[in-house]
């Protein structure tokens, strides 16, 4: 009998009595993760990729997992491994799951072919092989969704430092801090133009105040955004442009034209507050509140 | 230094600050010098295919400054006149990298051989 079927039959047929020793051993596990994962939870998990398993077997062997015949049981193991590692399973927590399969179809198969001793020690090397492809097909599932987060939290990290402060009614304002690289550029100009769609504001100021150089590249960057502002119906200032940065600006030959600048944040304010027809002693009282 | 990504132009920024500060540059001339090489930088990594920049803190008498270096292996450039016009560019840029960086600094000099590469060297006295 070929391996694959045998494994696959005795599955089928005692698909209950190791479904209940797996659970049993999963429990008993000093990883299981009780405070993690819920106890039914855990069974349906269980059932689904054993069914899973014995199906795959049936049809595709054991040998060759990237084929098609595997392709139900790797996207369970990729969503368990997900959903592990977003629930702060550790990566051998989360590969237990698979290896701890082991001990029941070793039973399994040593009941099925007592007197057999030499083709049982061939469909436990296989079972075993192919436990084992899955215990790392699951840690690579959870090291990939843990990178996944890992980038998200970055891009929320660079999003945080490029915070789009509610000035006023109908002005913004974009504290840029830091180095302008290319990959932050283009996060802060879709920052400031969603939460110009947003509030509807009819002026945003950046402030470069903590930017500590401007090259070429990052005035091109501001024009761009300058640009991309007016074409949403706002108007653009940029302050915080220190006396040092504006001769080396003329010196690069940046010609930022008609782009109003301003030295300081307040200053570009109370621009804003002009053009937006706010009075300005309420203005300064409030400004004081607002910056 | 090594120029090869974006964050080694980070880096080189802030190494050539520092060297302009222990030479007491003022603020204006920590900023011309740091940008002028942050354009020479961005070169090496746009067009050179990569590079190293080689910083030397110059004495004469009680004359301070700054020379440095940027050296690649690139393309080169086959007019250089044309690549020192404001608002020329091959990539999609200002076109004022290397006209700025000259308007920055005290000295400029630029070498380049189609298929040798290209040395700009700047010098900013204090
Ligand atoms: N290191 C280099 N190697 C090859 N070509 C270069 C190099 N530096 C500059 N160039 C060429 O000179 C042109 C002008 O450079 P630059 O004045 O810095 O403007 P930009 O970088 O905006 O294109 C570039 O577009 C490029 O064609
Ligand atoms: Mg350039």
């Amino acid at each position: 009998m070929k391996s694959s079927s045998r494994l696959a039959g005795v599955i089928k047929n005692h698909e209950k009595e190791i479904l209940a020793d797996w659970i049993k051993e999963q429990l008993a596990s000093t990883t299981l993760r009780g405070d993690l994962l819920k106890e039914s939870e855990l069974r349906e998990q269980s059932r689904a990729f054993l069914a899973a398993v014995q199906a795959a077997v049936q049809k595709g062997g054991t040998e060759d997992l990237a084929g098609p015949a595997w392709a139900d049981v790797k996207q369970l193991l990729a969503e368990i491994s997900r959903a592990r590692s977003l629930a702060g399973f550790s990566p051998s927590e989360t590969a237990t799951f698979v290896l701890s399969l082991k001990q029941p179809l070793f039973s399994r198969m040593t009941a099925e072919l007592k007197s057999n001793a030499a083709e049982l020690g061939e469909e436990l090397w296989s079972i075993t092989l192919l436990l084992d492809k899955l215990g790392l097909f699951t840690i690579e599932a959870y090291l990939k969704s843990r990178e996944s987060v890992i980038e998200r939290q970055q891009t929320e990290l660079l999003e945080l430092s490029t915070p789009v402060v509610e000035l006023w009614d109908d002005i913004v304002a974009l504290p840029l801090v830091g180095t302008l690289d290319s990959n932050r550029t283009q996060i802060v100009m879709e920052t400031l133009l969603q939460k110009i769609v947003q509030t509807g504001a009819s002026i945003a100021i950046i402030d470069i105040t903590g930017v500590p150089t401007v090259d070429t590249l990052v005035a091109q960057h501001l024009l761009k955004t300058v640009a991309a502002t007016r074409l949403m119906g706002a108007d653009c200032i940029i302050s915080g442009i220190r006396p040092q940065i504006a001769q080396t600006i003329v010196h690069l030959g940046v010609n930022l034209g008609e782009v109003t600048t301003k030295a300081s944040l307040a200053d570009a304010f109370q621009v804003a507050l002009k053009r937006t027809g706010a009075t300005i002693g309420k203005a300064k009282a409030e400004a004081a509140g607002a910056v | 230094m090594a120029i090869r990504s974006p964050e080694d132009i980070v880096h080189m920024r802030r190494a050539v600050r520092e060297h302009a500060v222990r030479q007491g540059f003022s603020l204006v001339d920590q900023t011309k010098v740091v940008t002028a090489a942050s354009e020479l930088a961005r070169n090496i990594i746009n067009y050179g295919g990569g590079g190293e920049m080689i910083l030397q803190p110059l004495a004469e008498g009680v004359r301070k400054g700054l020379k440095l270096a940027f050296v690649d292996q690139g393309p080169g450039i086959p007019d250089i006149e044309l690549a020192l016009k404001d608002g020329y560019t091959t990539g999609g840029g200002m076109g004022l990298g290397l006209g700025g960086a000259k308007r920055l600094s005290s000295e400029f000099q630029i070498e380049s051989r189609v298929g040798g590469g290209t040395r700009v060297t700047i010098t900013r006295w204090k």
